[in-house]
């Protein structure tokens, strides 16, 4: 169908636009785009030891719980707020998991799992509620929140410690089908699949994105903004929970601390991911690569024999050295 | 569209109800309510461990309040601007570190290199945010991670000599004043916050920082360069932060590489508490002089209870939402 | 039951119902009555009455500030009146969200469409819960076609109105809401508008038409409301030529009465005009002299001269240019080419700092570019003098004393609501803006839309400053949407049509009529019968 609108311009669709497709997902091409890069950086470090399917698995170990982490916080700044609790979030589920299943058997580990997916939604929709019905800014509420959480996580796990089934553990460390295929990769993609396309292309899907777009007219096109801000906390919960679980089945412990690592990493792989901080525009799938992006800095930094807080360094300037030609750019279309 | 039409007979507000004019003088005032907070945590603390209250113990609330009332200063500047600093912890804690390892410098050499670091922060903050425009969020917490991690990194090339805590800081931060109940931290911390409520007030810069965290469209239209604004008030945190550092390391006499992380969420938390709103363009320093305070005698009193580590958190947590959810519903007033 | 009876009785013994000989044979479709609405301490609507009947076209007028877009806001449930009633075919409603609104059948269009620009047009409608074949339907019947799977923010704004259009029709309401949607919407564009409104009104149901343009009312609709400062003031039929007693209506007053007090409160006031720090024309030079100046993409070069002394009014259609001219004039904007002169010597501001010290000040139409809600008046209006950095030490309280003082008592601002200029009155806030470069100093005034949303009293009051102003040697450049009030206040006046000037004329020869024709750069706007 070609167009012709009254203004002028022409405006035309003549099969697959790859025009349209690049400027629509330019950024998330470029994220996996740096991704593949960095693998090849590592491969590259690794020398002359070589590549094998452990080292992939490696990596999506270390950026699992991440990954999911960055998806949380995606669907959340989508909706034009921010959840800098994320990290304790995880740590709770992540230390509930531990200490629920020590010594179960797998199927009990499975069904504890599902338990917990639930209580993470709880949690997302306790955050989401209080920023709606209290009016104070998402940053306070979920920084006061971060404390709440926290001491959560400090209850109910002191000192690292628990553990997980083995069966359980290998969802997140085994392989899937050939061992060149990550089985932590493939729960993303599941995930990604199952629970965010369906949300990302129906009304909710909509709304979430509209409200981050612009939230007076999304109210004006009858969406119940309150309903669907706490939504889009309530499903970063969600993604909170399988962030625990994932860490609960990498590490085999929970530890009741890692919280600031993973949050403020959770908005560094948002950023870089392609996600607007303004809300409205990007998507999930972007932040994943990123995650497993910042995680492979610092591991290729160690076979290099560099010292790995340089990988701080290099996270920090990353995000910064982004952030900052995004906003040349913006001043740029201003003059 | 346009707005609502007027008639200007009737601007004068409607009259609330008693209860309601009660409590909106009260929280109208936060000085008043927080004084209150702050008297009844102590009433409490007394009652917790009677003869808590000495005046030695005084003393050490103010000298624990003083660093963090450098940080949340700080805090309280950039938040008037709208923004935030999260990377006023891992300057303090750099500034105290670099401080202490280039003590046998001399005194005076190690505390300017200490203010160096938190100017050369406050300016890459500064150019970050005022000129590229850069989410203060994202900014602060990706300089975060830079000073953090390139403080870990060469944490050994920064030490000359034997790594110390001068004399002078040392006396600063724990010295008695008067008796036992007045600190000498006050010495350093009383002018400056002196000057910085006097210059809020009524200085054009203090002017500038309402103004830009208000509406930063109206002030570049009143010819108001909004870059300049930031950048002098991110550099101003950021030494600051430096100066709360010096003090810190001075009161616990030992740097490590992690020192003032645990008070950078409580630098936010007071001055929300103080009244400043997140959004920019309203609030000040006092209130966060309390705040401060007030999360120190917090802090002991849940010490005091023989809280653990976790319920503490939780209750911290959960004051800072009650008392900024009594500011939002406040400002809903108008 | 019994609210259908006394709804039939009232519609029966309704006052307008003589006037304009409406036939109320049945249940009106929308009766609204002794509506009012006030935010705080201001008051929005004191008593609004509303009746249109079902197979109507009913226009909804009134001068910005009157309430118009309060009332059209509290029918679209984007808030809740306070007092009154408002009843649908006789049944008493409470519309308190836009989703009840489109229950109750009503589908607004506004004049900023409700589309979301991060999402495709399909989404969009998917999310408004649009029959998208319905939708599909009335493209095609107004003979458009767009694809669908286009993201809205590339679409231009006058298909994006025409898309809402559509998705508001695709509804099937009874009563469709039109906001000033012919703004900056092409001749052709809006023909099918009118085309579509008299399809729907044969159709039996019902449109409230809310515009500006007096000249499209009367050719297009049944019936008109006139709301001024929040009261309906009058129903009638508005027949073609009778603009000028619907302009009265509005007003309150003649437009000569108004010229009168303007006059009057021109000759009371002494003001006292600051000293600028900025370079002053010679005499019998011009203050601001534009050359060939593009002012963006698709835009003709404009040439005008303004002296000091003067007012020199700007008049043209929405998007023609007018805002981007006043920004490049402000440093807000660079100019494609072309050049500017100030008092002499070149000008090409690069930032409004810039400007500002070469004494050109901008007063800009929306308030919330330029008010600092949360501060006090006198920050608001000191604001400029600490713009830089020598400024930035102790102030110096005596000064700032006498200039805002000066300037408060020049423009009479209401200090009453002291703690936050949010707590001010609309027109009392545009007031600031004013103020603010009486208390810095300037010697070129841009005005884009002073007046916009103000009532008449104020506007009285800022148009005989800028008389003032102009008589204590300012030099005042002033554009306004209201055509009629041009002559009011401007010594000459330019049209400009794609940013180009199109004709000038003295003060005397500025009515409506001739600035509208040169305005559209043809003949007078006519619409079909």
């Amino acid at each position: 169908m070609t167009t012709v609108d009254e203004a002028g311009a022409v405006v035309g669709r003549k099969g697959l636009d790859w025009r349209r497709v690049v400027a629509r997902h330019g950024w998330t091409i470029g994220v996996y785009v740096l991704l593949v890069l960095l693998i090849i950086g590592y491969i590259w470090a690794l020398a002359p030891v070589t590549f094998t399917s452990f080292d992939l698995n490696t990596i999506a170990i270390g950026g699992l719980p991440l990954a999911f982490a960055a998806m949380a916080q995606s669907v959340i700044v989508i909706s034009g707020g921010i959840d800098l609790s994320l990290g304790v979030m995880v740590a709770v589920i992540n230390v509930l998991a531990a200490s629920l299943m020590e010594n179960k058997s797998f199927g009990i580990a499975l069904l504890i799992a599902v338990g917990l997916m639930v209580v993470g939604v709880i949690m997302g929709t306790i955050n989401g509620g209080l920023i709606v019905l209290t009016g104070v800014p998402d940053i306070v509420v979920t920084l006061a929140m971060s404390f709440v959480w926290g001491g959560v996580a400090l209850l109910i796990m002191r000192t690292p410690g628990g553990g997980a089934p083995g069966d359980f553990q290998a969802l997140g460390t085994g392989a899937f089908l050939s061992s060149w295929i990550p089985a932590g990769a493939v729960i993303i993609a599941i995930v990604l699949l199952a629970v965010w396309m369906p949300i990302r292309w129906r009304r909710p899907g909509f709304a979430i994105y509209g409200i981050g777009s612009e939230r007076a007219r999304a109210y004006l096109s009858g969406v119940n903004v309150s309903v669907t801000r706490v939504l889009a906390y309530s499903i970063g919960g969600f993604f909170a929970a399988m962030g625990g679980l994932a860490a609960t089945a990498t590490t085999g412990i929970g530890t009741p601390y890692a919280g600031n690592f993973i949050t403020l990493n959770s908005v560094a792989a948002v950023v870089l991911g392609g996600v607007s901080l303004a809300g409205g525009k990007g998507g999930l799938v972007g932040p994943v690569a990123a995650a497993f992006c910042l995680i492979l800095v610092p591991s290729i930094m160690v076979f290099q024999g560099i010292d790995p807080n340089y990988g701080q360094v290099i996270q920090g300037a990353l995000i910064v050295i982004v952030v900052m030609i995004g906003g040349l750019v913006l001043l740029r279309e201003r003059r | 569209m346009s707005t609502a039409a007027t008639t200007p007979d009737e601007e004068l507000e409607p009259r609330p109800n008693r209860a309601q004019a009660a409590v909106g003088w009260v929280i109208d005032r936060p000085l008043i309510m927080l004084s209150v907070i702050l008297v009844l945590l102590l009433i409490a603390c007394e009652v917790y461990s009677p003869g808590y209250l000495s005046a030695n113990r005084i003393g050490t609330i103010l000298q624990f309040s003083a660093p963090l009332a450098f940080l949340a200063a700080g805090q309280t500047l950039v938040m008037l601007t709208a923004g935030i600093d999260l990377s006023v912890a891992a300057t303090a804690t750099a500034a105290a570190y670099i401080m202490a390892g280039q003590a046998s410098r001399g005194t005076t050499v190690a505390l300017l290199i200490a203010l160096l670091v938190g100017l050369v922060v406050g300016l890459v903050n500064g150019i970050g945010v005022g000129v590229f425009r850069v989410n203060p969020l994202i900014m602060t917490l990706g300089m975060a991670s830079i000073v953090a991690g390139y403080l870990t990194v060469s944490a050994q090339s920064f030490v000359t000599g034997v790594p110390l805590v001068p004399d002078f800081v040392r006396e600063l931060a724990v010295g008695d004043l008067i008796g036992s109940f007045i600190p000498k931290s006050l010495l350093l911390w009383a002018p400056v916050a002196a000057l910085i409520l006097l210059g809020l007030r009524y200085s054009g810069y203090g002017r500038m920082l309402y103004a830009v965290g208000d509406n930063p469209i109206a002030c570049r239209l009143a010819g108001v360069r909004v870059w300049q604004v930031l950048l002098l008030t991110y550099v101003l945190c950021s030494l600051l932060a430096a100066v709360g550092g010096v003090l810190y390391v001075g009161v616990i006499n030992a740097a490590d590489l992690q020192l003032v992380t645990p008070y950078l969420l409580p630098s936010v938390a007071a001055v929300v508490i103080g009244g400043t709103s997140i959004f920019g363009g309203v609030g000040g320093y006092s209130g966060t002089i309390l705040g401060a305070i007030i999360l120190v005698v917090l802090d002991s009193l849940l010490t005091l209870l023989d809280t653990s580590q976790a319920v503490k958190q939780i209750i911290y947590g959960s004051i800072i939402l009650l008392l900024a959810w009594l500011y939002a519903t406040s400002t809903k007033r108008v | 039951m019994v609210s259908r009876a006394r709804g039939y009785a009232r519609a029966r013994e309704h006052p307008f119902a003589r006037l304009g000989g409406a036939f109320i044979a049945d249940m009106s479709l929308l009766e609204v009555r002794n509506v009012a609405k006030r935010y705080g301490p201001v008051v929005a609507l004191k008593s609004a009455e509303l009746i249109v009947e079902p197979g109507e076209v009913h226009a909804l007028l009134g001068a910005n500030g009157a309430g118009k877009s309060t009332l059209v806001k509290i029918l679209t449930g984007v808030i809740r009146h306070d007092t009154g009633t408002i009843a649908v075919n006789g049944d008493e409603v409470r519309i308190g969200s836009p989703e009840r609104a489109r229950r109750v059948g009503f589908a607004p269009v506004f004049q900023d469409p409700a589309m979301l620009p991060d999402l495709t047009v399909a989404q969009n409608l998917r999310l408004t819960r649009t029959d998208i074949g319905g939708a599909r339907e009335w493209l095609e019947r107004m003979d458009l076609t767009v694809d669908l799977t286009e993201m809205t923010s590339d679409i231009p704004l006058p298909m994006l109105r025409m898309l809402d259009l559509a998705r508001a029709l695709a509804r099937d309401p009874q009563l469709l809401l039109l906001d000033e949607i012919t703004a900056a919407l092409p001749s052709d564009l809006a023909e099918k508008v009118f085309d579509v409104m008299r399809q729907w009104r044969d159709r039996g149901r019902s449109v409230l038409f809310i515009s500006h343009r007096l000249a499209e009312v009367t050719a297009t609709c049944d019936r008109a409301s006139v709301l001024r400062d929040g009261r309906t003031v009058g129903t009638l039929e508005p027949r073609p030529g009778e603009e000028e007693k619907i302009v009265e209506l509005m007003l309150g007053t003649t437009r000569s009465q108004l010229a009168e007090s303007i006059e009057s409160e021109t000759r009371e006031k002494e003001v006292e005009v600051v000293e600028a720090p900025a370079p002053k024309a010679a005499v019998g030079e011009p203050q601001l002299v534009v050359r060939n100046l593009v002012v963006g993409d698709d835009q003709d070069g404009v040439s005008f001269e303004l002296r000091a002394g003067e007012i020199l009014g700007v008049a043209a259609l929405e998007g023609q240019g007018q805002d981007l001219l006043f920004d490049n004039l402000a440093g807000e904007r660079k100019p494609r080419s072309g050049e500017m002169v100030v008092a002499g010597n070149p000008f090409s501001p690069r930032t409004p700092y810039e400007a500002i010290r070469a004494g050109v000040v901008l007063v800009p139409a929306d308030r919330i570019l330029a008010l600092l809600p949360q501060r006090p008046i006198r920050e608001n209006i000191a604001a400029p003098l600490y713009n830089r950095i020598t400024r930035w030490g102790p102030i110096n309280r005596r000064d700032e004393t006498r200039r805002v003082q000066n300037a408060i008592e020049a423009l009479s601002i209401d200090t009453r609501a002291q703690r936050q200029a949010r707590r001010l009155s609309g027109g009392n806030q545009q007031k600031l803006t004013l103020a603010r470069w009486l208390a810095a100093g300037f010697t070129t005034m841009l005005c884009f839309d002073p007046t916009r949303g103000i009532d008449v009293g104020t506007k009285r009051q800022i148009y005989a400053l800028l008389r003032e102003l102009a008589e204590a040697g300012a030099a005042v450049l002033l554009f306004t949407s209201e055509l009629p009030e041009i002559q009011l206040v401007c010594d000459r006046t330019i049209v400009v049509y794609r940013g180009a000037v199109t004709g000038e004329m003295p003060a005397a020869d500025a009515d409506e009529s001739a600035l509208l024709k040169a305005a559209h750069g043809l003949g007078t706007v006519e619409a079909a019968a």
